[in-house]
């Protein structure tokens, strides 16, 4: 299908409403679509069914207590939130985080990062009508999640670490896990690879499906594997190191044309990446002696002085930032959270259109939009 | 007995045996596919699960009927019937094994063995969409119009190839009628392959498996109903035992697709290079024809479940592109070779 973008909208078009209760809608995204048999002629995107109110409860929780909210703001990688927004505050107080709290959050914070992209390329493949890949990669998922669920008892929500540091040791259950969970892990992304990456059907519906330029991924704020799709090789990690990150020897892959496929690609390489970082991690944290301190020292009562930072890190969907301004207080005066789905999913009238129905879909699931950090 | 009352029984036979089968696989989809993804599948009702169908059944049967207020009445009930009625009458013309001798009295097991049995498969097949598009479109429901459709947009790419594919065999054979096509895939022909269609007919077969597919909207091809892009397709607004009727003429749609597979392509009741009539009873030669015909049967029928689970969608333009860009020229060009070699041999 030739993408005609300087098409009139005029005519008789059908409205069709996906959303916000579709079963090809992760999380309560509400898209209207105008087509022209089903083709999109124009897709209108209508966020804000999840909002909660994120930044505003940020202004009335002390510091300590904003860590759960974090929690809901991606939450197939809470992991990532919690760290996101403790080293912003950590860079408010102007305090070092222990080593070990460092290399514990690397080691936790990749495997959300798996466990991000397994859900993504998983339900990427069910909504191309794949169902099997998905069984595979989520079966591995909850083996992440035991390890997450022995850290301290949550799943989901898993309220990593304390401001300053980690609250505790690596669980007992990840130095016996991980050597046997790294291959299990290698074999399910194997198989999904064998049964998606040069599937005929699979390439036919996703080569070439929505792509975009680098130029235009850069001017929408593209972040995260949807902007490395396009090749841009961009990764906060990489660019801005922080923890380890500029110690360990690990790949950015990038794609080629920021379609459907390269952002599936990327996805599934980059969990063999983290499964590297992750090692490296490890070894650095078996050097360390076992009473090594978690925490650094922090103030019972957090009152970081009067002032504003920007921080980020490269959370599984590319860059998520938090802007803290702090007069002085026990609690934030502006908490704002830069999502990377929020700039992603500006760009999606503009990838769908043209496209038909179906691709609207894969897209969507490509894209990784997740409502809670949409909305917040 | 008289013919009538044999004739009565062979209808009563298959439609319980259809109906027994197509329940089965709703069990042996849910456990293979359970199977494929290290899952359990319904396991808890009945030994291994088995009784999961019925109980399916007869939570269908007693959910709320509901007819949408702005559905079109009419349409809305016709569509599940017209779906279905094809799917369970299809089967008619289908053998199910050789020949029963009871009595002195030889008893065909087929229902009908029409001469023009090949084309009251094909009539019927298409007649199902029928069910589709008029269930889509009397639900008043824009994605089920959109399963609509797409489903007239797949059945004039599938079906022109399906029936190119189908006139090959009958060039082959030379005959409309299914009993005497399986007749004629007894014995080896060039002294070592078994007289099977499929031998005769690789392409053939490979063009017919692939519209097959898509004649029972199946994945690859289950389009109008993608249940990740337009909810259910057709069948969003029905429920309760109208709903029954589309899913379970799915499973209908398969068994006799598969078992036109086997008849023509895979030696209906015949054994390669064992003729099993020489050294069985008349009875026991009956059964066993049923059996080995059943089986092989069972084998494309778990062929379905099993690409179901493995591959994934088409686009509905990609499926029509598949059908008039390669299906239709190779299903001519396959006509064609056939053709020469028929008038060449002959």
């Amino acid at each position: 299908m030739a993408k005609n973008n300087n098409a009139p909208i005029t005519g008789d078009y059908v409205t069709i409403n996906i959303g916000p209760s579709h079963p090809a809608m992760h999380g309560t995204l509400r898209v209207v679509c105008k087509t022209d048999g089903e083709t999109i002629v124009e897709a209108i995107p209508e966020i804000g069914y999840l909002h909660r109110g994120v930044e505003k409860l940020g202004e009335n929780l002390t510091y300590h207590q904003f860590i759960p909210i974090t929690d809901r703001l991606n939450y197939c990688s809470a992991i990532a939130n919690n760290v996101a927004y403790e080293k912003a505050v950590e860079k408010l107080l102007g305090i070092e985080i222990p080593e070990k709290a460092k290399l514990i959050r690397v080691i936790m914070k990749e495997l959300a990062r798996i466990a991000d992209h397994q859900v993504c390329v998983g339900i990427l493949g069910v909504d191309l009508g794949a169902f099997t890949p998905f069984f595979y990669l989520i079966i591995q998922r909850e083996e992440i999640y035991d390890i997450f669920e022995w850290y301290n008892g949550a799943r989901l929500t898993n309220t990593f670490g304390r401001i300053g540091g980690v609250n505790a040791d690596l669980p007992e259950i990840f130095h016996t896990k991980w050597p046997k969970l790294k291959d299990t892990i290698r074999k399910a992304n194997d198989e999904t690879d064998k049964l998606l990456t040069h599937n005929r059907i699979w390439m036919d519906r996703t080569i070439g499906v929505n792509p975009f330029s680098p130029e235009d991924a850069l001017e929408y704020g593209f972040t995260g594997p949807c902007l490395r799709a396009t090749g841009v090789k961009r990764d906060l990690r990489k660019d801005e190191p922080y923890y380890f990150y500029n110690q360990f020897d690990f790949e950015v892959p990038v794609g080629k044309h920021g379609d459907v496929f390269d952002r599936y690609y990327v996805r599934l390489i980059e969990m063999e990446e983290s499964i590297k970082i992750i090692d490296q991690a490890y070894t650095m944290y078996k050097e360390l002696p076992p009473d090594a301190p978690l925490m650094a020292k922090v103030p019972k009562i957090i009152k970081p002085p009067e002032g504003e930072i920007y921080s980020a890190i490269e959370s599984p969907n590319g860059e998520l930032g938090f802007f803290i301004k702090s007069d002085g207080t026990d609690k934030p005066y502006r908490i704002k959270i830069r999502p990377p789905c929020y700039m992603v999913y500006q760009a999606f009238p503009e990838l769908v259109k043209g496209e038909m129905i179906a691709d609207t879909i894969a897209c969507l699931s490509s894209l990784n939009i997740i409502a809670g950090e949409l909305d917040r | 007995m008289d013919n009538w009352v044999i004739a009565l029984i062979k209808v009563v036979f298959i439609w319980t045996w259809t109906l027994l089968i197509a329940t089965l696989m709703t069990w042996v989809e849910r456990r293979g596919s359970a199977m494929m993804q290290d899952r359990l599948g319904p396991n808890r009702a009945g030994p291994f699960g088995l009784f999961q169908p019925l109980a399916d059944g007869i939570k269908l049967f007693t959910k709320e009927d509901i007819i949408p207020e702005k559905a079109h009445k009419i349409l809305f009930s016709l569509g599940p019937i017209l779906f279905a009625l094809p799917a369970f009458s299809a089967y008619a013309v289908i053998p199910f094994g050789d020949k029963l001798v009871v009595n002195g009295k030889e008893i065909i097991l087929q229902v009908a063995d029409v001469n023009v049995g090949f084309l009251y498969v094909v009539a019927l097949g298409a007649m199902a969409v029928y069910g589709i598009v008029l269930g889509g479109w009397g639900s008043n429901n824009k994605y089920s119009i959109l399963g609509g459709l797409r489903s007239t947009a797949q059945l004039i790419s599938y079906e022109v190839p399906f029936g190119l594919s189908l006139l090959a065999v009958v060039l082959v054979y030379g005959t409309f009628s299914l009993r005497e096509i399986s007749l004629a895939q007894q014995g080896t022909f060039l002294g070592f392959l078994p007289n099977w269609g499929i031998f005769k007919q690789p392409l053939g077969f490979i063009l017919f498996i692939v519209t097959a597919y898509a004649e029972a909207n199946r994945v690859p091809f289950d389009l109008p109903e993608a249940e990740s892009e337009i909810v259910a397709g057709y069948h969003t607004e029905y429920g309760s035992m109208r709903l029954g009727l589309y899913l379970f003429g799915e499973y209908v749609n398969m068994y006799t697709l598969a078992a036109l597979m086997v008849t023509l392509y895979f030696g209906a009741w015949h054994l390669p290079y064992i003729d099993m009539s020489k050294f069985l009873g008349p009875v026991s030669y009956g059964i066993a024809s049923f059996l080995v015909f059943f089986l092989k049967t069972a084998f494309f029928l778990w062929l379905f479940v099993w690409v179901r689970w493995t591959v994934p969608r088409f686009r509905y333009d990609q499926v029509m592109g598949l059908g008039w860009k390669a299906l239709i020229p190779l299903a001519l060009v396959n006509l064609f070779i056939t053709a020469l070699c028929i008038q060449l041999t002959v």
